[in-house]
């Protein structure tokens, strides 16, 4: 059985100008120890995703629809306070702005002591030498001192770094790393990404990681889902999704990475036009009017995943190869 | 320690330099400061008191009977023929050592004796007031955030323009005329002039104050509630919380250790502000429930034109407001690490 698997995931969320439709039908599985990519532009519904995945966008105003299964468990059904035992001990989470993300207020030992004691019973002098330990194992120097400095003493890099100390407090099953390198300098990301890599390896930990940027999942990932306007254009392993790409939004996306072994004056290719609203999306394929294969049944109805290869499937039927694939998410 | 500590302004040779604790090194600064206002504050007070008066002080202190001998005499005494700058020094020197406001011209009687006197009765209100207003403002606004556009979050704000809008006098006569002893409709509590000290009898004492602290309490738990509220409600948007809620704390927990903490922190230096402002005396409430209180002692000085002892409850006044402002300044600094002091 997979670690975790989303099944037909939805989420709406009400607001005055109408409901925003921020993931729909989206699918797709990770094992243990696997590292999945999850890849689109803001507003992909790649973040709200994650989120949903462990009930942090559970409101009165949201609507969530589907399965998320933690080793089978369902977590979008299950009571708050079962979803809390989950948080932080199987699955942690790293987010964007490690700045905003820690509290301001509290010493970086005090914010990962307070993550293991949401879950067991340990003295506070036991919680703080896990800390330690922690901040020491995220490869922050000494560590004895580090703790007791306040979020804004530290770098970005090092922001970051406590982020995943805290996650990874409780040796989760599964780390989530919303965009873990987004906003930080770009030497420091790949620090992070090193980091996040010898984690996964000692502790033998699921990742997905969250990012606008194909490069840093290109890296990493063993699979890779693309999504666009709330949906899963593209998805399947590394080499069928970043070394035989189909969907034009896809292609976009490995198109505008710079290379730096390339040639030296290669020319970029941005994807014309921008992303659409989410409460206003062109009807059929949402990419259809940025799309330079669209024809005119694209805005007919949204195209289905069609299977293209043994884990490969995409979701646009005028480049799908034509033969034995099967659309094996009909609706 | 030993990495915090970079960054400290070290190596230079003022006094100030060679503290070691920045946060010492703050409060040290902000004291200076505070002495500088309140030595502002004297001049400006005195500068007032010394070219306004429309009569002259000798003869004002003299009384009403005096002959020209015992008003030249008093002159020379009190060295009111001595220029602007002696005079003020040696009303500075009076405060500065002694914290003498003079004689007031009414009772001649220091003025320091009478508003010590009168302290314990202004403490009293500003005190209950204040946390009146605040145990109920914090689970109140605490409720309105976690629940916006509800219906209590909407009562709140009404009332909140109710008893804002509403003068404290007519607030203060209204409660009278419903619960006080001597001519309510439900006499249940003291009312006007029934103040007695706390140290004379405590039932009594908090029986007389119940309805000032309603009255005063009522537009500042409004204000607070509402304050209080839309700071949680913005902490609780903040990235900072949804860290906490990942961690799987309890919403309890987010909420009162992650939420509150950023939220409460620039309403407790307001709260010191007003407390500082209360604790001068509260003139209306003082007024119409017949306190005894430094307000009321202000309000007399006018009517009575009695100089020293306005210029010494204004400076009184202005002593808790700049104390008040001492005290918000290291709260805040205290409260969130982020100030740079």
């Amino acid at each position: 059985m997979a670690l975790l698997e989303v099944r037909d995931l939805r989420v709406a969320f009400r607001t005055r100008e109408g409901t925003v439709r921020a993931v729909n039908d989206v699918s797709f599985s990770l094992d243990h120890g696997q590292t999945m990519g999850l890849v689109g532009e803001s507003g992909s519904g790649k973040t709200v995703t994650a989120l949903t995945i462990l009930g942090l966008t559970r409101s009165e105003q949201t609507e969530i629809a589907g399965e998320v299964l933690l080793d089978g468990v369902d977590l979008v059904n299950l009571p708050g306070s079962e979803l809390r035992d989950l948080r932080g001990r199987r699955v942690g989470m790293v987010f964007q702005d490690p700045l905003s993300s820690l509290h301001p207020m509290y010493r970086i030992g005090w914010q990962i002591a307070e993550a293991i004691q949401a879950h067991e019973r340990v003295s506070k002098n036991a919680a703080r030498a896990r800390a330690v330990e922690l901040v020491r194992s995220v490869g922050i120097p000494s560590p004895e001192a580090r703790v007791d400095a306040y979020p804004h003493e530290l770098s970005g890099g090092m922001r970051q770094r406590v982020m995943i100390a805290i996650a990874l407090a409780l040796g989760p099953d599964l780390l989530i790393a919303d965009e873990p390198t987004s906003a930080l300098d770009v030497t420091v990301q790949a620090q992070i990404l090193e980091l996040l890599a010898r984690l996964q390896s000692e502790t033998g930990m699921a990742l997905l990681v969250v990012s606008h940027d194909l490069g840093v999942i290109a890296e990493q990932a063993d699979e890779v889902v693309v999504m666009y306007a709330g949906r899963v254009v593209e998805q399947g392993t590394r080499d069928e999704v970043i070394g035989a790409a189909i969907h034009p939004y896809t292609r976009g996306l490995l198109e505008s990475i710079p290379h730096v072994d390339g040639p030296r004056m290669a020319q970029l290719t941005p994807i014309p036009g921008s992303p659409p609203n989410a409460v206003d999306l062109p009807p059929g394929c949402a990419f259809h009017p940025r799309c330079a294969h669209a024809r005119p049944s694209c805005s007919e109805r949204v195209p289905a995943l069609l299977r293209v290869g043994p884990e490969h499937r995409v979701a646009c039927p005028v480049l799908a190869p034509a033969g034995p694939s099967t659309a094996d998410t009909p609706r | 320690m030993g990495e915090r500590a970079l960054g400290g302004g070290g190596g230079r040779g003022s006094l100030l330099a060679r503290i070691r604790s920045p946060l010492l090194r703050y409060i040290l600064r902000r004291l200076a400061w505070s002495v500088l206002l309140l030595f502002l504050v004297v001049f400006l007070t005195f500068l007032v008191f010394y070219e306004l008066p429309s009569a002259d002080p000798a003869v004002l202190r003299a009384g009403r009977l005096a002959t020209p001998e015992v008003v030249a005499e008093i002159r020379e005494k009190f060295g009111l023929d001595e220029p602007f700058y002696v005079q003020f020094w040696i009303y500075t020197k009076g405060i500065v050592t002694e914290f003498d406001l003079g004689f007031s011209y009414y009772k001649n009687v220091p003025v320091r004796e009478e508003i010590f006197a009168r302290l314990p009765a202004s403490i009293s209100v500003a005190v209950g007031a204040f946390v009146l207003w605040m145990a109920i403002a914090l689970p109140v606004g605490i409720l309105t955030a976690l629940r916006p556009r509800s219906r209590s979050d909407r009562a709140v704000t009404g009332l909140t323009l109710v008893f804002l809008s509403a003068p404290t006098y007519w607030l203060g006569l209204v409660v009278l005329f419903l619960f006080a002893r001597d001519i309510g409709a439900f006499p249940i509590v003291g009312g006007a002039g029934s103040y007695v000290p706390l140290s004379e009898d405590p039932k009594a004492w908090l029986e007389s104050l119940i309805l000032p602290w309603i009255v005063l309490a009522c537009g500042f738990a409004g204000l607070y509630a509402r304050m209080i509220g839309e700071n949680l409600r913005e902490a609780m948007a903040q990235d900072f919380v949804r860290t906490a809620r990942a961690k799987g704390l309890t919403e309890r927990r987010v909420v009162l250790r992650h939420g509150l903490r950023a939220g409460l922190t620039p309403i407790v230096t307001l709260a010191a502000l007003d407390l500082g402002v209360l604790l001068g005396g509260t003139i209306l409430v003082e007024t119409v429930f017949n306190i005894p209180g430094v307000g009321r002692y202000a309000v007399e000085a006018i009517q009575n034109a009695d100089l020293p002892a306005i210029q010494g409850t204004v400076l009184f006044g202005a002593f808790f407001i700049v104390l008040a402002i001492l005290v918000s300044d290291i709260l805040y600094a205290v409260l969130d690490p982020r100030v740079r002091y």
